[in-house]
């Protein structure tokens, strides 16, 4: 009977209790809700950006013109953003939160209160960053990779003092929210699978969970040293980071105001979390377009187990490649020569994880609903951007890529891109889930053919200007007439087309938030198991805010793997892991 | 229909009841407020496996815990991991001068010998923080609590717990002994490159063994407000494991600034 979509839809009644919950449910929307807020800010002040470097003397009503440091501002506020409370929040804390415990087949995580905590403290940390913005000085410019000496003289210049100490204390926030999360994470995958649910049955979504909450505890606590001793540079007179005759304004400074240290370390300890940063932002994705490309093709994930071992590799490696970003920061050749394999072995797990994409949906015959459509545009950008991964790896090629918009493209594509993809797709795969509700297919379509026109319009064109040597970070690309600057200016046609690109892409996004907006509420019932999906966040004990004391005591089991998918039967050929398998057909599995 | 029926493999993998629990308190009673299974029947809820993971008694409760404490303890070790390595590459560069000569600035911080003394005062922390988590879990007592006899797991534990603070109270009072030593000899956090870390070192360390403290504070209260034994044991054992974590990093970052300097 589970085959079918059952008739006589319930309506959920959406109980939130909201605020202080400790229900995990009500805390992964609440992370979606920060993201929200902190990616409608971040989406804006790229538009600024955008605007101003197609139209440098626009003037801004009530702040006047951009000037140079302000571009940095939104530089540095735009990434922040981004990186932190939207790539890593959304699809790590957020949907890991709504449906990582059902899909191991527990009601709770480990930790409910624990839980709330680690919220309350990145929702603060968000506040505390918005508010830099505010403070005498203004934002912190250093960009989000704050690299000293200028972010450890709080004299350096504007954004460099206590705007930059806000940013400190907001990514240590941060940094303490997410390790608290990844405790939940980790404890609750080991300790709170059901009965049946072996760790080759786990969802590849909570094998991604599990590698990212890793990584996740590895990288923030190092980020956390590191921040405690830019603050102490700052604050306490040490010179962990400020290098002996540093010049400041073309002063150089006393060696008694600071001492002995190297910008480099800096580079090292942040990077070492940086660059497990990025795959704790794409690791959930992978894992949750592995589930639904196998659900809308009606397919088994294709080698399901090596997919488990390329998730933990591509983890694995990602902590060992840090270097990479110090190509050109003055790194021994030999270091760069291990830190370029190293980089380029990662491609190897990458692709076979491709190899298994396009395995699972080749010549099968694919529903494509619109969370299909968002897992394929997932793969498409994860292939386009990951291709320019391994020639930014060369050192040789990275000296002359480093700080252009290449590397922005690259960057964009692969883990903006891919991953705001991976979270639409999950926003359209559980929508029916958490609401109760559809949302609406056409919207979902316009929207998915906008974003992935605009995104494809606005990043693939950085990489000509990056080869025509943009340089990132920049304001103004033509202001001082020089050599460079008559170069830069042949690009300008195409700074202007990425501009109107982006505010396209930017627009194409309303579709989207209507869609939400009006389908929470008049959006047709969805119902129980609407894609026929087979993993357990879809059983029927398990419908998130459903009516309190509705056979929440029954004993959840998983009988099967994930993904058994019978391709002859077409839709409605499955068999959920809730399903008993009578005995007499154990062979089949 | 086969002849020979082919159990699941979760069928062959799922405890019963008779897997060494007859339901004869080997396992402590779960103490929800609804039920107290006193073994001997089959019902329901006397195989405690056969419950949801999350709920299948204090033994579960305890190694969640643990286990939660073990992931953080996992990326605070991470946090001095990236302190020392920070320590030794620093120790190690230096910088060339006006005359291209290469300077090494770093001047080994001599250590106060008190130290020694207060490393043994942490070693022996330890030791009674053992002894406490050990009281917490012996059979007998736990037994006693059963029966109604009052608390004895408590009363073992309480004189050992307050035994621990007052150590880790006196190495903490040992340490600002320390600081000021050095001060008078005017070293300080920003002199030289070597005090920066062990100044750093300290800190950090200091500021975890308060944690510590106050989480020893919350059990002893615990052992008293607490009316489950399982949330005295975990308050208890989790304090104990931060502590003995505590009390080995110290070990380790105590050879750091003694020989590696």
């Amino acid at each position: 009977m589970m085959g079918t979509p059952q008739s006589g839809a319930t309506v959920r009644p959406r109980k939130i209790r909201w605020l202080f919950s400790t229900d995990h449910h009500v805390i992964g929307l609440q992370y979606l809700a920060l993201a929200c807020v902190a990616v409608t800010v971040g989406v804006g002040l790229s538009l600024f950006m955008r605007l101003h470097l197609i139209a440098p003397d626009f003037v801004v009503p009530g702040h006047g013109p951009i000037l140079p440091e302000d571009y940095l501002a939104l530089v540095t506020l735009h990434g922040t953003l981004m990186l932190f409370f939207v790539l890593t929040t959304a699809p790590q804390s957020g949907f890991g939160n709504l449906i990582l415990p059902a899909q191991i087949g527990s009601r709770r995580m480990a930790f409910p209160g624990l839980n709330a905590a680690g919220f309350w403290t990145t929702a603060l940390a968000l506040v505390v960053l918005l508010g830099s913005t505010f403070v005498q000085g203004g934002a912190a410019i250093s960009g989000w990779t704050a690299y000293p000496p200028l972010s450890a003289i709080a004299a350096a210049g504007p954004g460099q003092g206590l705007g930059m100490d806000l940013w400190l204390g907001s990514i240590a926030l941060f940094a303490v929210g997410t390790g608290i999360a990844s405790v939940n994470t980790l404890t609750t995958v080991i300790r709170f699978r059901c009965e049946g649910m072996t760790w080759e049955r786990l969802p590849l979504t909570v094998w991604a969970w599990f590698t990212a909450a890793l990584l996740s505890l590895i990288a923030f606590s190092v980020l956390l040293a590191a921040l405690v001793l830019l603050f102490l540079d700052r604050h306490a007179a040490t010179g962990f980071f400020v290098p002996q005759g540093d010049v400041l304004s073309s002063v150089v400074r006393a060696a008694a105001v600071h001492g002995n240290g190297s910008p480099l370390l800096w580079l090292h300890l942040f990077w070492f979390f940086g660059h497990p940063e990025v795959y704790i932002a794409i690791l959930p994705g992978m894992g949750l377009t592995s589930m639904l490309l196998a659900n809308f093709s009606r397919r088994r994930v294709y080698a399901y187990q090596m997919m488990i071992a390329t998730t933990l590799l591509i983890g694995g490696l990602g902590i060992l490649v840090w270097g990479h970003h110090m190509f050109v920061a003055g790194l021994n050749p030999f270091v760069g020569t291990a830190f370029s394999i190293s980089t380029m072995a990662i491609a190897l797990p990458s692709a076979a994880k491709v190899l298994s994409w396009l395995a699972t949906t080749w010549r099968s015959r694919p529903h494509f609903a619109t969370p299909m459509l968002f897992s394929l545009g997932f793969v498409s950008f994860f292939v386009v951007g990951g291709l320019s991964g391994p020639i930014l790896a060369q050192p040789i090629l990275d000296q002359y890529l480093h700080n252009t918009f290449f590397v922005v493209a690259h960057f964009h594509l692969i883990m903006a891109m891919a991953g705001v993809f991976g979270l639409f797709a999950g926003v359209y795969y559980y929508f029916p889930l958490i609401a109760g509700r559809y949302l609406s297919e056409g919207l979902g379509r316009v929207h998915f053919w906008g974003t992935l026109g605009g995104a494809y319009a606005t990043f693939l064109p950085m990489h000509m200007t990056g080869l025509a040597g943009e340089p990132r970070h920049y304001a103004q690309l033509t202001g001082i007439p020089n050599a460079a600057a008559r170069l830069l200016a042949q690009t300008l046609p195409l700074q202007r087309h990425i501009s109107y690109a982006a505010f396209f892409l930017a627009a194409s996004q309303l579709p989207f938030v209507w869609n939400v907006i009006r389908s929470a509420r008049w959006g047709d019932l969805a119902q129980p198991n609407p894609w026929n999906a087979t993993t357990l966040e879809w059983h029927p004990a398990l419908a998130p805010f459903a009516e309190e004391g509705s056979s929440s005591d029954e004993q959840i089991v998983a009988y099967c793997s994930p993904c058994a998918y019978d391709p002859g039967a077409g839709w409605a050929g499955f068999t959920p892991q809730w399903q008993e398998i009578p005995a007499s057909n154990v062979k089949r599995e | 229909m086969p002849a020979i029926f082919t159990p699941t493999d979760t069928d062959r993998k799922r405890p019963h009841a008779d897997d060494g629990d007859h339901g004869s308190g080997r396992r402590p009673p779960y103490d929800d407020g609804l039920k107290r299974t006193g073994g001997g029947g089959d019902n329901d809820n006397d195989n405690w496996n056969d419950r949801p993971a999350g709920r299948r008694g204090p033994r579960e409760k305890l190694e969640r815990y643990r286990l939660g404490l073990f992931f953080a303890l996992a990326g605070d070790l991470m946090f001095f991991v990236a302190i020392i390595s920070t320590f030794f590459v620093t120790k190690s560069s230096g910088h060339f001068d006006a005359y291209d000569r290469y300077i090494n600035e770093w001047l080994p911080t001599a250590i106060p010998r008190i130290l020694w003394l207060n490393t043994a005062v942490l070693f022996l922390s330890s030791v009674t923080v053992e002894m406490a988590r050990r009281r917490m879990f012996h059979q007998f007592d736990v037994m006693e609590e059963w029966f109604g006899l009052g608390k004895p797991t408590a009363k073992r534990a309480m004189p050992w717990v307050i035994a621990t603070i007052v150590l880790g109270i006196a190495f903490l009072l040992g340490q600002t002994v320390a600081w000021r030593q050095l001060a008078q000899e005017h070293v300080f956090l920003k002199s030289n490159p070597s005090s920066h870390f062990f100044y750093l070192i300290t800190y950090t360390h200091a500021i975890h063994l308060l944690v510590g403290i106050a989480g020893l504070a919350m059990a002893l209260v615990g052992l008293f407000a607490s009316k489950q034994i399982e949330n005295r044991q975990i308050l208890v054992d989790c304090a104990a494991w931060y502590w003995h974590s505590m009390g080995f990093l110290w070990l380790f970052l105590f050879v750091l600034l003694a020989y590696f300097q």
